[in-house]
């Protein structure tokens, strides 16, 4: 068996106003079909023991959880390792309804920017208001980030965590670190 | 700046994480159809100065098709309301035309 490894291979920069790193290998499942049936909000409850979230919203504990992606797709979160045995779960649930589960894990990159000063750094990037009122933890959010499209959530009051395309890991490592160069605050901590 | 709301997803952004894909509300006259009808499909646009209605798509975001009603002038976004439909709905036209009084586009007014 081959041994996976993430784009950066856990890549860390931390000589800046916020420590940006690559985050471990993460199990993600698209699960696309019309959240209304019930089969679809079945899946992804026997996926992840939680219940689909509301359209802006993300439900996330660790590496598990979901993300409303649009009006008829969920990320779903789970641990690496178990992203087969999940998908065969979710499969056999979905035997009977026209709704389609992948696994695409291998086809994104997760970055986290933590510190006191992750906001500054997620404000120059991207075209969302983020002042603590506008977005909070538990708020999930598709945009784009200076040239790449992403999406984001906080697991906490200080962290980002961003999804993008594995093929352009590297232009948003970058990316963050111009963003979070030393003396580049907005705010003050 | 344009600032879009979408109504599929319900996120307000600016312009950029949007794609502007035209006019709104085109009858599409394919093989069979007078060459007139065809070249008033392919060629003939409104260019407004004032009101005008054309389709967006969220491309960053939730990646849904969407119709903006808004205002080539001051960018003023009237509002925004599903693809699936061929007219734009009642309520709005009444805001627009609280808004813009005596305003017409194509068809509508």
């Amino acid at each position: 068996m081959s041994e996976t490894v993430t784009a950066l291979n856990g890549a860390v920069w931390s000589k800046g106003i916020a420590t940006i790193t690559e985050a471990p290998l993460q199990g993600m499942i698209t699960l696309r079909g019309d959240l209304s049936i019930s089969a679809i909000k079945k899946a992804a409850k026997t996926a992840t023991g939680m219940a689909v979230p509301g359209p802006g919203k993300a439900t996330v504990d660790g590496d598990t959880g979901l993300c409303w992606m649009s009006p008829d797709e969920i990320l779903v979160l789970c641990p690496y390792s178990q992203v087969a045995e999940t998908l065969d779960k979710m499969t056999a649930v979905l035997a009977k309804t026209h709704a389609l589960a992948v696994d695409v894990s291998d086809a994104r990159a997760v970055f986290q920017v933590s510190g006191p000063l992750a906001r500054d750094v997620m404000a120059k990037l991207a075209p969302v208001d983020f002042s603590a009122d506008a977005f909070a933890p538990g708020m999930f959010r598709r945009s784009r980030m200076a040239q790449v499209a992403a999406a984001f959530w906080m697991p906490d009051a200080d962290r980002f965590q961003i999804v993008c395309f594995r093929s352009q890991s590297q232009y948003m490592f970058d990316l963050l670190k111009v963003a979070a160069q030393p003396g580049s605050e907005i705010q003050k901590p | 700046m344009l600032i879009l709301t979408c109504p599929c997803c319900g996120q307000t952004g600016e312009e950029t994480e949007f794609h502007a894909g035209g006019e709104a509300h085109l009858t599409r006259f394919g093989p069979g159809s007078s060459d007139d009808d065809f070249e008033g499909y392919l060629f003939m646009r409104e260019n407004p100065k004032g009101v005008h209605f054309e389709r967006w798509r969220h491309v960053y975001g939730c990646g849904k098709w969407f119709h903006a009603a808004r205002c080539t002038m001051t960018l003023e976004v009237f509002g925004t309301y599903a693809a699936q439909t061929t007219e734009p709905p009642q309520e709005l036209r009444d805001k627009i035309s609280a808004k813009r009084p005596g305003w017409s586009w194509g068809a509508f007014s």
